[in-house]
């Protein structure tokens, strides 16, 4: 069915940036889970007499400017981070990847309109357009998802149509067709399989990006609202303080990095892997 | 070669400052928070307008000083009828606008005719309805007659909706203010700053200051290395959380004052449960205004127990009718039927006070059960959503205008507050001219705010300036919206 | 060429309406009362309800919408509710920071990425790519807006080299109008630089291995000469795609630069337009936006097909 190889043990050793970034994203992914169950300290209850306390046994990454602890805002800004980007990444993912199908399935009219959407939705700057969005329906979390998600679906419909494209003149996709397969049925059956992992690589990257224009969002107050946090209104609220408390502002900035890094890492990683033929497709450059 | 050149040319700017050095400056770059949307006074709320515009470029016939007091302006004196309901004011000569043409009587009656007119966009046409005519009795003499007598007419007379204007340039102030005040407008480079110069032309005492130029940074990090950076001089009003990077620096002073700005937690009282007097109570029985203030203003702002400036005269301090008790709070939660307390939401403006002070909030009336949802608005929605349409449960917000303790009267306002005994101290109020019975009717106004807990009642929101410490003369206080120019003079 | 360029023009068109139509529709459910912003919470409803009709509110949906499309044929964009003045002369006044921001940011971009990544592809494998790699890796990865206030924080308030923003007009003193452009430059730029620099290193890694580039070896070229000789140029196309995509980003993010360093540029109108509610002049400038942007993508498509010829005889995609 698949003409890719599978992913081997001895794949993995030779590509450490898909180890390193592999394992850090999980581990990034993991602390975000665990402060659903658990955080040192609740992030609602304020207590301003302990605010900006340096690093201590009681709180490992010192109190913020409200006396909340550290580490338990970065469990849970991490947790936002991931959640805003990933949904995001699924919005494009699901609304993108079926266009980009139908576009080299059908062609003509269909694709030229998709094409058309698409180039549309590239022309709208993306950040000034989600400001608008998260104005209209009001500054939160979820309105960013959906603002992100929506410049999400033009990347995705870019790299499954570039991918279908080149499967389409393979042997197997010619004898299915002969074989009487519709359009449709040949897309899911024998071209989305084989295009999944360029869109995994691209959603790894996808998902760095969002985690990116989440904090964009949040430094100009459309983001995350409080009480709710993320690495992003962490970092905002944390620039006023940048010389009083430096560490307000790096704690949140080097997660941010770390978690990007690890994601490209692993995308990176991923598309090494990948079969020479579909790495010239060159999915992730639609990724700028 | 390029290298030589480059320190050549910092050797001399370095030699510039020397120079400079000697004689005191007398340019002045100040950073404004918000830029304003335009610049006519008389046609728009934004703070921002009367931080440039006001005293500066504009004079009214009487001005607020620094303490809050009336002085003359473009009025020299006045003589007032015994019923109150004449006012006459006698111009001062030989005052021309910055165009050049002369001020006189026909401009007060132009002036006040817009503000009053029925297509007037006067953001506080309300404060001047009660003016039934204005006439120039001679060119440097006004008549205004009021239908019924007014505390504080003189007052709002000074307001920066009531300068004046000339009828031949009013239609442009928006863009190209045209005054009487010691400074003219010269540039406004949209999105980034406005430049003010000396008027050669002024009447009155000459201001130490040639040039000042008003920078818009909205944020707030910005403004700090702006001012660490030294392309600003000093900031009227920032971010109190800030102030403690400049307190260590001896090159910064730090400008501390109050303003008339009431921060409260504002409750619908025209919906359950807040309708109910014990609900309220517990609300102000659970906030501890000294963790608010920490917390939402670095500890800058003076503890309120009604919606009275601490600062006036007639101020009684009434922090003590429901003090921090949390026992007392769940008592009358459960009297009022509540015994687990209740959900609401909070709808907060966009302003750090608010969002930090929102979170505060929270955390503080979740110990007695009540859960608060925070919801941010921008300032449209805030506007729309609670202010217009009273679609809220709370809100904080601070109320800056001066002398604002009428609005508690009006049972339309978003309050929902429709006390008839208040109403009636109000009306009271308005009909008094004698200062001492005036003081006790205000007294009993903070006093029925304060135990009908219609509010909660936060702090006075203070005025935080940052300014380079070889200047003089800012106001520390603000009674009124604005920068004052005229007195800020560099000392060496 | 000319009838690529025709169907390439007529999509163009096409988009540029469809934007029209939306961004007019979004804006007109924006909640929020304009009038009731510039006036504040103590007018009178009837203060409220003159400035509304003085500025043109009450009109039905259509008629605003066809005046306005209309008005633009004209060169005419309308009068922003707040300022006053006309919103062409506004947007104007800020292309005069927008337009240099960007066009130095691409030039830096290119002007660093490309080199690093064309270095690190004939040093593949050495201790100097991977460095450069996860030097690509980092600026990809910070904030830009947290990467500024770094910037000057190092450059302005410790050295003092250089302004820590805000904006002297080009008439006045065109030195100091550059020297305000250089750190908001660097960091809208840098995200973008790592960008190209790891677009530029796999198409030139991918093109090593290809066909003529051992041709041109068997010739005796090293392969170091071959891949500069003809390497470069076919590793150009996924290069310029970048480019013409990276346009869009830049423009973007010049709203959050623009911020850090108060500069007046075109991203801090739109953003301060929307908060106040002045729906004509974020309207205009959405359209401009989109319009400098398909405009580039436009030019993209034309330069990529006049470095491969191939696509010029296609069916325009």
């Amino acid at each position: 069915m698949t003409d890719l190889p599978a992913p081997e043990k001895r794949v993995w050793l030779r590509h450490p940036s898909l180890r390193i970034g592999a394992v850090a994203s999980l581990v990034f992914l993991l602390v975000g889970f665990v402060s659903i169950a658990w955080v040192p300290y609740p992030i609602e209850v304020i207590n301003v007499g302990a605010a900006m306390q340096d690093p201590s046994p009681a709180h490992w990454l010192g109190t913020d400017h409200l006396g909340r602890d550290m580490l338990s805002m970065i469990m849970k800004g991490t947790l936002t981070s991931f959640v805003v980007a990933a949904i995001a990444v699924a919005i494009g993912a699901l609304i993108g990847v079926p266009l980009g199908l139908a576009a080299a399935a059908w062609g003509g009219p269909a694709e030229w309109f998709i094409l058309r959407v698409n180039d549309f939705l590239f022309a709208f700057p993306a950040l000034i357009i989600a400001i608008l969005i998260t104005t209209i329906f009001g500054p939160s979390a979820i309105n960013a998802m959906i603002a992100v998600g929506i410049f999400n679906i033009p990347v995705f419909a870019r790299v499954a149509r570039g991918g279908a494209l080149s499967l389409k003149t393979l042997d197997y996709v010619g004898a299915a067709r002969l074989a009487g397969m519709g359009p449709i049925e040949i897309a899911r059956r024998h071209i989305l399989p084989n295009i999944a992992s360029l869109i995994i690589v691209q959603a790894t990257i996808q998902l760095a990006l969002g985690i990116l224009a989440e904090a964009s969002l949040s430094y100009v107050g459309l983001g995350t609202q409080p009480p709710a946090t993320s690495l992003g209104l962490m970092l905002k609220d944390a620039q006023t303080y940048a010389l009083l408390k430096p560490s307000l502002a790096l704690i949140p900035g080097i997660t941010i990095i770390l978690i990007v890094v690890a994601l490209n890492l692993a995308g990176d990683g991923l598309r090494d892997q990948l079969d020479p033929k579909l790495r010239r497709l060159g999915g992730a450059r639609g990724a700028a | 070669m390029a290298l030589r050149t480059a320190v050549a040319a910092f050797a001399l700017a370095l030699s510039f400052v020397g120079i400079a050095d000697a004689a005191p400056r007398t340019d002045l770059r100040i950073g404004l928070v918000l830029e304003p949307p335009a610049l006519d006074p008389t046609a728009g709320a934004a703070a921002a307008i009367d931080e440039v515009v006001y005293q500066n470029v504009f004079e009214g016939l009487t001005r607020i000083d620094e303490t809050g007091a009336v002085q003359p302006a473009l009025a020299s004196s006045w003589d007032v009828s015994a019923d109150g309901l004449s006012y006459t004011f006698h111009l001062v000569e030989g005052a021309t606008f910055h165009d050049g043409t002369t001020f006189d009587a026909d401009d007060v009656v132009f002036t006040y005719g817009r503000i009053t007119a029925a297509d007037s966009v006067n953001a506080q046409k309300a404060l001047y309805a009660g003016i039934d005519s204005v006439t120039a009795v001679n060119a440097n003499t006004v008549e205004i007659k009021l239908k019924g007598p007014d505390g504080l007419f003189l007052f709002n007379v000074g307001r920066g909706d009531a300068v004046i204007v000339a009828p031949e340039s009013a239609a442009n102030n928006a863009n190209t203010p045209i005054g009487t005040g010691p400074f003219k407008f010269v540039n406004w480079q949209k999105g980034a700053d406005l430049t003010l110069e000396q008027y050669a032309g002024y009447w009155g005492t000459k201001p130490a200051l040639t040039k000042v130029t008003y920078v818009f940074i909205n944020d707030a990090a910005a403004r700090v290395n702006a001012l660490l950076a030294g392309s600003i001089d000093g900031i009227n009003n920032t971010d109190a959380s800030t102030l403690p990077v400049f307190k260590a620096d001896p090159r910064f002073k730090v400008v501390v004052g109050s303003t008339e700005g009431e921060t409260l937690l504002v409750q619908n009282n025209a919906k359950a449960p807040f309708s109910d007097l014990k609900v309220r109570q517990a609300i102000a029985h659970s906030l501890d205004r000294a963790e608010i203030i920490a917390g939402a203003s670095s500890g800058y702002g003076t503890p309120i127990g009604s919606h009275f400036p601490p600062h006036s005269k007639d101020y009684v301090d009434l922090t003590g009718t429901y003090p921090y008790d949390l026992d007392a709070a769940r008592k009358l939660l459960a009297e009022a039927d509540y015994p687990d307390g209740f959900s609401a939401t909070l709808k907060l403006p966009p302003v750090p006070y608010a969002t930090v002070g929102g979170q505060i909030v929270a955390s503080q009336l979740a110990k007695v059960g009540i859960k608060l949802t925070q919801v941010n608005l921008d300032w449209n929605q805030w506007l729309t959503d609670v202010f217009t349409n009273k679609d809220y449960d709370l809100t904080i917000i601070s109320h800056v205008e001066p002398f604002d303790i009428g609005i508690y009267a009006d049972p339309n306002y978003y309050f929902g507050y429709n006390d008839p005994d208040f109403q009636a101290i109000m009306k009271q109020l308005n009909e008094t001219t004698d200062e001492a019975a005036r003081k006790e009717l205000l007294i009993a106004a903070q006093k029925r705010l304060a135990e009908q807990a219609v509010n909660g009642y936060l702090f006075e929101l203070a005025q935080t300036g940052v300014w380079s410490a070889k200047l003089e003369g800012m106001w520390q206080n603000a009674p009124v919206e604005g920068v004052v120019l005229s007195g800020i003079h560099w000392t060496e | 060429m000319i009838r690529f360029a025709l169907t390439k023009f007529l999509g163009l068109a096409a988009t540029l309406l469809v934007a029209a139509a939306i961004t007019f529709a979004a804006l007109d459910i924006l909640p929020g009362d304009p009038a009731r912003f510039i006036l504040g919470i103590n007018a009178t409803p009837d203060a409220v309800a003159a400035l509304r009709e003085q500025l043109g509110l009450d009109a039905p949906a259509l008629q605003r919408f066809f005046g306005w499309i209309g008005g633009m044929f004209v060169g005419d964009f309308g009068l922003s509710y707040t300022q006053g003045q006309p919103v062409g002369q506004l947007i104007a006044g800020r292309l005069g920071v927008t337009i240099p921001l960007t066009v130095i940011a691409m030039i830096l971009s290119a002007g660093i990425g490309l080199p690093i990544g064309i270095l690190a592809a004939r040093r593949r494998g050495s201790f100097a790519d991977a460095g450069l790699m996860v030097l690509a890796q980092l600026g990809v990865a910070i904030p830009n807006f947290w990467f500024g206030m770094l910037l000057v924080l190092l450059f302005s308030v410790t050295l003092r080299w250089l302004p820590p923003g805000g904006f002297v007009p080009w008439g006045e003193n065109p030195f100091a109008a550059f020297a305000s452009l250089i750190l908001p430059s660097i960091a809208l730029a840098l995200p973008q630089a790592a960008i190209l620099a790891r677009v530029m290193r796999t198409a030139l890694v991918d093109v090593q291995g290809s066909d003529y580039i051992r041709t041109a070896r068997a010739k005796g070229l090293t392969l170091s000469e071959a891949v500069w000789k003809h390497g470069v140029r076919n590793a150009m196309l996924p290069v310029l795609t970048i480019l013409g995509l990276q346009f869009a980003y830049l423009v973007a993010g010049t709203v959050i630069v623009e911020n850090v360093f108060y500069l007046p540029g075109l991203g801090r109108l739109i953003f301060d337009a929307i908060s106040a509610r002045d729906l004509i002049l974020v309207r205009s400038s959405v359209i401009i936006l989109v319009l400098a942007v398909i405009g580039t993508m436009f030019l993209t498509d034309l330069a990529y097909a006049w470095v491969d010829p191939r696509l010029r005889s296609r069916k325009a995609e």
